[in-house]
C-alpha cells in the first residue's frame, strides 16, 4: 500500500516542484486564482441585478413572484446534499480508498442531474408562460386586482434571472462532466493517499457552484412576501 | 533526503472528521430553511439584509469547511479575502454611481 503509494508520488511529482506538498499547495492556489475570476464573472451580473433591482424594485418583485419557491428550495437542498456528498468523495479519496470515491461522487452527479432536472421543469414553465426576453415576451400577474405595473423592466428580472441562472446551470453541467472524469480516473488508479490534487480541485469548483446557488435563491426567488405558491 | 520529504508530506493530517462535514451539512440546511421562512415575515428592507446576511454565513461554512479554506495556506487565504475585497469595490463604487444620480436632478 504505501509502496504503491510512494511510486504513484513520485509518478505525479512534476520536476519543477520540489515535493508532493509544494506541488499539491501550488496547483490549489492556482485553482483558487481561477475561482477567483468566477467570482469576479459572477460579479458582474450579480452587480447588474443591483443596478437594476434598485431602481426598478416593483417590477423585480413582480417578476419574482412567478417563481416557484418550493422548487427553488428544493433545488438548494439538493445542492448542498451534492455538497456534502463531494467533500465526503474527496475525504475517500485523502484516505486512499478510490471504490467508495467513486460511489460518494456518483452520489454526487446523481444529485447534480437531480438539480439539473428540477431547473429543466422550471424553465419550461416560464418558456410556455412567455416569461423569456425577447419578441414573444409577454407578463401577467395571473391577479386581475393587480395588473402588472412595469412589464418593461419586469422582462429586465427575467433576463438576469435566465442569464444568471443559465450560466450557473452551464457551470453544472461542467462540473458533472468533470466529476465523471474524476471517477474513471480514480478506478483507473490515478489516485492515492499521496497524490489526490485533481479531486480536491474539482471539489472546490463543485462547492464554489452551490456556493453561487446559495446567493442566487434568495436574491430571485425570495423577493418578497407574497409567493404565492 | 527523498525519504524525509515523503514523511514530511502527510495528507492525513488535512483530514477533516465526517462528523465537521455533516455538522455543516445540517447547518446549511436549517439555514435554508430559516431563509425560506424569513422571507414570508414582512421586514420592510430589512428582509433583503436578513436574506444576504443568511446566505452569507452559509457560504462561509462552504469555503471555509467543504473547501477546506481554514486548513489551507496562508496564501490561498489572502486570494479568498482579495476576491470579495474586490468583489465589495465591484458593487460599491457601481452604487455609489447609480443611486446617487437622483440628488444632482433634484438640485436642479
Amino acid at each position: 500500500m504505501a509502496t504503491s503509494d510512494i511510486q504513484v508520488a513520485e509518478h505525479a511529482l512534476q520536476h519543477h516542484f520540489a515535493d508532493m506538498e509544494q506541488q499539491q499547495e501550488t496547483s490549489t492556489f492556482g485553482m483558487w486564482m481561477f475561482l477567483v475570476t468566477e467570482i469576479m464573472f459572477f460579479g458582474g451580473l450579480f452587480c447588474a441585478y443591483l443596478v437594476y433591482r434598485a431602481s426598478y424594485y416593483q417590477a423585480f418583485v413582480e417578476g419574482s413572484q412567478k417563481m416557484n419557491i418550493w422548487l427553488g428550495a428544493t433545488n438548494t437542498a439538493v445542492l448542498i446534499c451534492s455538497s456534502l456528498s463531494m467533500a465526503l468523495g474527496v475525504r475517500a479519496a485523502q484516505m486512499g480508498k478510490p471504490k467508495l470515491m467513486a460511489v460518494l461522487l456518483l452520489i454526487t452527479i446523481v444529485l447534480g442531474c437531480g438539480f439539473l432536472g428540477i431547473k429543466a421543469v422550471e424553465y419550461h414553465e416560464h418558456w410556455v408562460n412567455h416569461e423569456f426576453p425577447g419578441p414573444n415576451f409577454h407578463f401577467e400577474t395571473g391577479d386581475p386586482a393587480h395588473p402588472a405595473t412595469d412589464p418593461v423592466h419586469t422582462e429586465i428580472y427575467f433576463s438576469l434571472y435566465w442569464a444568471m441562472t443559465g450560466l450557473h446551470a452551464l457551470h453544472m453541467v461542467i462540473g458533472v462532466g468533470l466529476v465523471t472524469w474524476i471517477i474513471i480516473a480514480g478506478l483507473g488508479g490515478a489516485y492515492s493517499r499521496a497524490y489526490f490534487t485533481p479531486v480536491e480541485n474539482v471539489g472546490l469548483y463543485w462547492h464554489f457552484v452551490d456556493l453561487v446557488w446559495i446567493y442566487l435563491f434568495p436574491l430571485l426567488y425570495l423577493i418578497s412576501k407574497k409567493h404565492g405558491g | 533526503m527523498k525519504q524525509m520529504q515523503e514523511e514530511h508530506f502527510d495528507p492525513m493530517s488535512h483530514l477533516v472528521p465526517i462528523s465537521l462535514y455533516v455538522t455543516i451539512w445540517a447547518a446549511l440546511m436549517v439555514f435554508t430553511g430559516i431563509t425560506v421562512f424569513a422571507a414570508t415575515v414582512e421586514l420592510g428592507v430589512f428582509n433583503i439584509v436578513v436574506a444576504l446576511l443568511i446566505a452569507t454565513i452559509k457560504g462561509t461554512l462552504v469555503v471555509l469547511f467543504f473547501m477546506h479554506l481554514r486548513y489551507s495556506t496562508k496564501l490561498t487565504m489572502v486570494t479568498v479575502v482579495a476576491a470579495i475585497f474586490f468583489l465589495i469595490i465591484l458593487f460599491s463604487l457601481s452604487m455609489t454611481d447609480y443611486l446617487t444620480r437622483a440628488w444632482s436632478t433634484s438640485l436642479r
